[in-house]
């Protein structure tokens, strides 16, 4: 079983206007790299410098990778994947 | 246009007034494609900061993964400049990503007026709208209104 990731509004228009896709991945990072080759321009939008940018918050399951292994937190089948844009402001 | 009841106008402001000086924020979820705000959730700023919000991460993923399951969209996003004028900041617009959100912004120094201003914010662009506020809404979404 793929790892299901869930695509916020923002990142739709790169994903075909799709909400949910399936990829495979031993951690965010290759997932992510994954996604970039079925849908180009995804990983510029959530990674810099090999770092997950601040204000894009990645969740595993229920847990915010911060708080895990960053892009190096591993994936197992049937995990889900959340990405979602850090609501935010002055 | 943002057509809003003016309970859920009168909650954000109590919420933001008692924040102060620090910035309030939350979101009113409605159902999708409906344009209709009606359950008022108030968001953990975790900046707590006089000049800047953030909703807590934890929070937003269960918040927004309840709105999912109930066919919902995050219809305003709210916050308030308790220094400022009602208007987006530069860092505002700089972290928008929900083009279909009313953006509306509670200001709480009263120099800076009391009325509450709502924008769309989409590609770097900001459009100030008008807001209506309703008394009543239909009575089915009146059951469903929380604030």
């Amino acid at each position: 079983m793929p790892i299901t990731v869930n695509i916020p509004t923002i990142l739709r228009p790169l994903t075909n206007n799709h909400k949910r896709i399936e990829i495979a991945g031993f951690n965010v990072l290759e997932a992510i790299e994954q996604m970039e080759r079925q849908y180009p321009g995804v990983k510029e939008k959530l990674i810099t410098d090999g770092k997950a940018h601040r204000f894009i918050n990645i969740y595993v399951n229920d847990d915010d990778i911060r708080f895990v292994n960053g892009l190096s937190t591993s994936l197992r089948d049937g995990d889900s994947l959340t990405i979602l844009p850090a609501v935010a402001g002055g | 246009m943002l057509t809003i009841h003016a309970k859920l106008v009168e909650a954000m402001v109590a919420q933001a007034r008692k924040d102060h000086p620090i910035e309030t924020c939350g979101v009113i979820a409605g159902p999708e494609g409906s344009n209709l705000p009606l359950r008022l959730i108030p968001m953990r700023n975790v900046a707590c900061s006089e000049t800047f919000f953030e909703f807590d991460p934890q929070q937003q993923l269960q918040v927004w993964r309840t709105m999912e399951a109930r066919g919902e969209e995050p219809v305003v996003i709210y916050h308030s400049h308790t220094g400022t004028q009602a208007y987006p900041s530069r860092t505002d617009v700089k972290y928008a990503t929900e083009p279909r959100s009313h953006y509306v912004i509670i200001p709480t120094d009263a120099r800076h007026g009391e009325e509450i201003r709502s924008f769309r914010i989409a590609d770097g662009m900001v459009t100030e709208e008008r807001v209506r506020m309703l008394e009543s809404y239909k009575t089915e979404w009146e059951l469903a209104m929380v604030a």
